[in-house]
């Protein structure tokens, strides 16, 4: 093996492969090349760092120096820079918004801040290379493991208090407990990668990132519940994961690792991956459980729970990924050090994906019980162009938003049940005053109508009858009592829907319901929307500075727009559809929208 | 054999995937998925032939093609237009893209083409929240941060890659 004076780090994220890392990648290994330095510096493509917003992205270490935005073209001045000449190139390092120059990674406020156990590797190794897994104490954990008691493995998890971190925060080790106990010759341990909330990209970069984490920590939940098979269920949007979790199970088979008598005992475990085809209702675990079996993706009433009756009626340990990605951590670390990272009643770290009007959109990984105010500014950099801050919403379409009075919340399961909003699997989408909070419920809404998977009644019916009454408001045909209907209609669904789907979608409406009534007030009272979002709203006009340039004639797709050159024009009212074309292009600012 | 009279459709890939599955409990999905990226559609024939092959009645077979959003019975069009519309996306205007490419392309979200070369389609959620909104096309060609007045220029693109 030989050996490297210099490791350059591409990310190869998600984000970064949609900012072009791959032609990066191709152009500094040419470089290297043209100076024959390709045995002395090692370029590796790593999975999600989490700074989507700054990709692509390379950091070199030993020093560990980091440089953003790059661009093909830039990277021969890199090699010969840096790389010969051992000069960091400043222009492409990282400023902060008061345009400091930072040198490396570490010092970067965005990454120091965080604490990272789930998303440890992602970013630091070749994750289509078990070996470099393995190199950062990959596989010791299931060793460890395997020569516990399995009583002694449950107990571990069972004491770490880790919670489910697909949204439920159900205590991970209890159900783990619940299916050792179930009578069945053949058990099953199932991996929930069907990240199917819109805004949420942790699970896929994990996946995608750092795979083996995920076979591992399913393999020691194998062990200690006596089930020798795993499925990893991941939606079909995602086929870069797809393709490197089947990579690293065939690895994983090749050493031994995977298969039969694993590392010298009598346990086998076999994985295989099933692939969603998209239908959102999949990420509840019973609805999941049918699509594995090959039918409609329909949830089962419950009980009997998945640790009883689960896939193919067998007891079944159901987890999402980012729970499965602990698991290898607690056992090496013990329980005891893993709570003492976060709180009380909700150890450990959580991952958030960081997104909508935010500064540094991306992946971070903090402490449960940081503060919102904490992720969203220190970390996030706050509002995208200075903007004020509104409302983040959490837990996706089940979940609810957390407006700016309630910014200094310390983030957890608990906290965020107290406030009408839910953890989720950990999208947060931040939204600018920009936004209004009746068209995002209406958004939120049209969405449980799309997913609805038909089975139940109060879901099927009631979550069309309450997305007709936010169109009704949203284009000023609403009366109040329409509020009280949206209030009646969702208590219904909450109790009598079949599963976490149905009982959760009126959750949005009655959240921004709670902290934004005010708006839906004047939406329905004033016939106004003060974002000029809901556009049966308002009306585009145009004013005395208008020179008759006729920009904004030409611009009109359906032609209302008339006027004389060098005079006023004049927007035809009952035929605009208010598009905005003319207000986007006038250079004189003439048009305004009430 | 495939036959050669020219209309009829070669069932030898469709087969052999049925006869890798076979016996492999609930494998149903995986099938479907590889079939209609052979194929580009999942026919009414191909799913009796599957039905057939796989031993599952052919009203499951049905009931689960018609459930998922992914798959399709009639062939889309050459280039597919994904908008996506998950929260991040929508936050940041995905609406505004949706609006101009039914406008620009003449079809509602989930028709093709009459020339066959475009269907448009929105989606939930690609993963790439920090880059949005995205527009993707055969999943292959990934669009960040579009706005409305790049639309015409990644439709002529294709439209001359076709012309060519």
């Amino acid at each position: 093996m030989s050996l490297y004076r210099m490791h350059i780090l591409v990310c190869a994220g998600a984000g970064c492969i949609t900012s072009g890392c791959k032609e990066v990648s191709e152009a500094l290994k040419k470089a290297l090349k043209e100076n024959n330095l390709q045995n002395e510096i090692m370029v590796l493509e790593t999975g999600c760092m989490g700074a989507c917003e700054l990709g692509p992205i390379a950091v070199i270490y030993p020093e560990g120096v980091f440089y953003k935005k790059l661009k093909p073209e830039n990277m021969a001045e890199i090699v010969e820079e840096h790389v010969v000449k051992g000069r960091v190139v400043e222009k492409y390092l990282y400023k902060t918004p008061d345009e400091k120059i930072i040198k490396k990674i570490n010092e970067i406020e965005f990454f120091k801040r965080q604490k990272k156990i789930v998303l440890r590797n992602c970013g630091f190794i070749d994750p289509t290379k078990i070996e470099e897994y393995i190199a950062r104490d990959g596989y010791e954990a299931c060793a460890k493991a395997f020569e516990m008691s399995k009583s002694e493995v449950i107990d571990i998890i069972k004491k770490s208090g880790l919670r489910g971190r697909g949204g439920g925060g159900f205590p991970a080790g209890v159900k783990w407990d619940f299916t050792s106990k179930s009578e069945g010759d053949q058990k099953y341990i199932v991996c929930n990668a069907d990240e199917g909330d819109p805004g949420a990209f942790m699970d896929r970069s994990v996946l995608e990132g750092d795979p083996h984490l995920i076979i591992e920590g399913m393999m020691i939940a194998g062990y200690a519940v006596g089930a020798n098979q795993g499925y990893v269920y991941c939606r079909a949007e995602y086929p870069l994961a797809i393709e490197r979790l089947n990579l690293a199970i065939k690895q994983a088979e090749k050493y031994g690792l995977l298969g039969k008598n694993i590392l010298g005992t009598d346990f086998s475990f076999n994985m295989d991956v099933r692939i969603g085809a998209g239908a959102f209702v999949c990420g509840e675990e019973t609805a999941l459980i049918e699509s594995i079996e090959g039918k409609r993706g329909e949830p089962r009433p419950r009980p009997p729970y998945p640790a009883v009756k689960g896939l193919f009626n067998k007891p079944t340990v159901i987890n999402n990924v980012e729970t499965w990605a602990n698991i290898t951590y607690i056992i090496q670390h013990g329980w005891e050090h893993f709570r003492t990272i976060g709180t009380e009643k909700n150890p450990g770290t959580k991952v958030f994906a960081l997104a909508g009007d935010i500064t540094n959109a991306g992946l971070v990984e903090v402490p449960m019980g940081t503060s919102l105010r904490e992720i969203v500014f220190d970390i996030g950099g706050g509002v995208l162009g200075g903007k004020k801050f509104k409302a983040a919403q959490t837990g996706g379409p089940s979940g609810g938003c957390i407006p700016a009075e309630h910014l200094d919340i310390k983030v957890d399961f608990d906290t965020l049940k107290t406030l009408g909003t839910m953890m989720g699997s950990g999208g947060l989408i931040v939204m600018s005053e920009d936004t209004c909070m009746v068209d995002l419920a209406k958004f939120f809404m049209q969405f449980c109508v799309d997913e609805s998977c038909g089975k139940c009644v109060p879901c099927r019916i009631g979550t069309k009858r309450m997305y007709e009454i936010l169109e009704k408001i949203t284009s000023g045909r609403a009366e109040m009592e329409d509020l009280n209907r949206l209030r009646i209609l969702a208590s219904n669904i909450k109790e009598a829907a079949l599963c976490g789907l149905g009982q959760t979608a009126p959750n949005p409406v009655l959240s921004t319901l709670r902290y934004f009534e005010d708006e839906y007030i004047e939406h329905i009272e004033k016939k106004k929307c003060k974002t000029k979002v809901c556009k049966a709203l308002i009306k585009y006009e145009i004013t005395e500075k208008c020179v008759g340039c006729g920009v904004c004639k030409r611009a009109c797709p359906v032609n209302v727009i008339s006027g004389e050159r060098k005079e006023m024009h004049i927007i035809d009212q009952t035929a605009c559809i208010k598009c905005g074309m003319c207000y986007d292009k006038c250079p004189f600012d003439a048009i305004t929208v009430e | 054999m495939a036959c050669e009279c020219g209309n009829c459709i070669d069932y030898s890939v469709l087969d052999r995937i049925v006869e890798e599955s076979r016996g492999k409990e609930g494998i149903l999905i995986n099938v479907l998925h590889s079939v209609q990226e052979h194929y580009g559609a999942l026919t009414p024939d191909i799913q009796k032939r599957i039905s057939d092959g796989l031993n599952i009645p052919l009203s499951q077979v049905y009931g689960t093609v018609t459930f998922y959003h992914f798959f399709t019975m009639v062939p889309k069009g050459k280039y597919v237009i994904k908008i996506c519309t998950g929260t991040a996306c929508y936050v940041r205007g995905a609406n505004k893209l949706v609006e101009n490419f039914v406008d620009k392309l003449g079809i509602e979200v989930g028709q093709t083409t009459n020339d066959g070369l475009f269907s448009l389609e929105t989606v939930r959620c690609v993963g790439a929240c920090s880059l949005a909104p995205v527009v993707t096309i055969n999943d292959v060609d990934i669009y960040k941060r579009v706005s409305p007045k790049e639309i015409d220029g990644i439709i002529a693109g294709y439209r001359q890659k076709e012309a060519e």
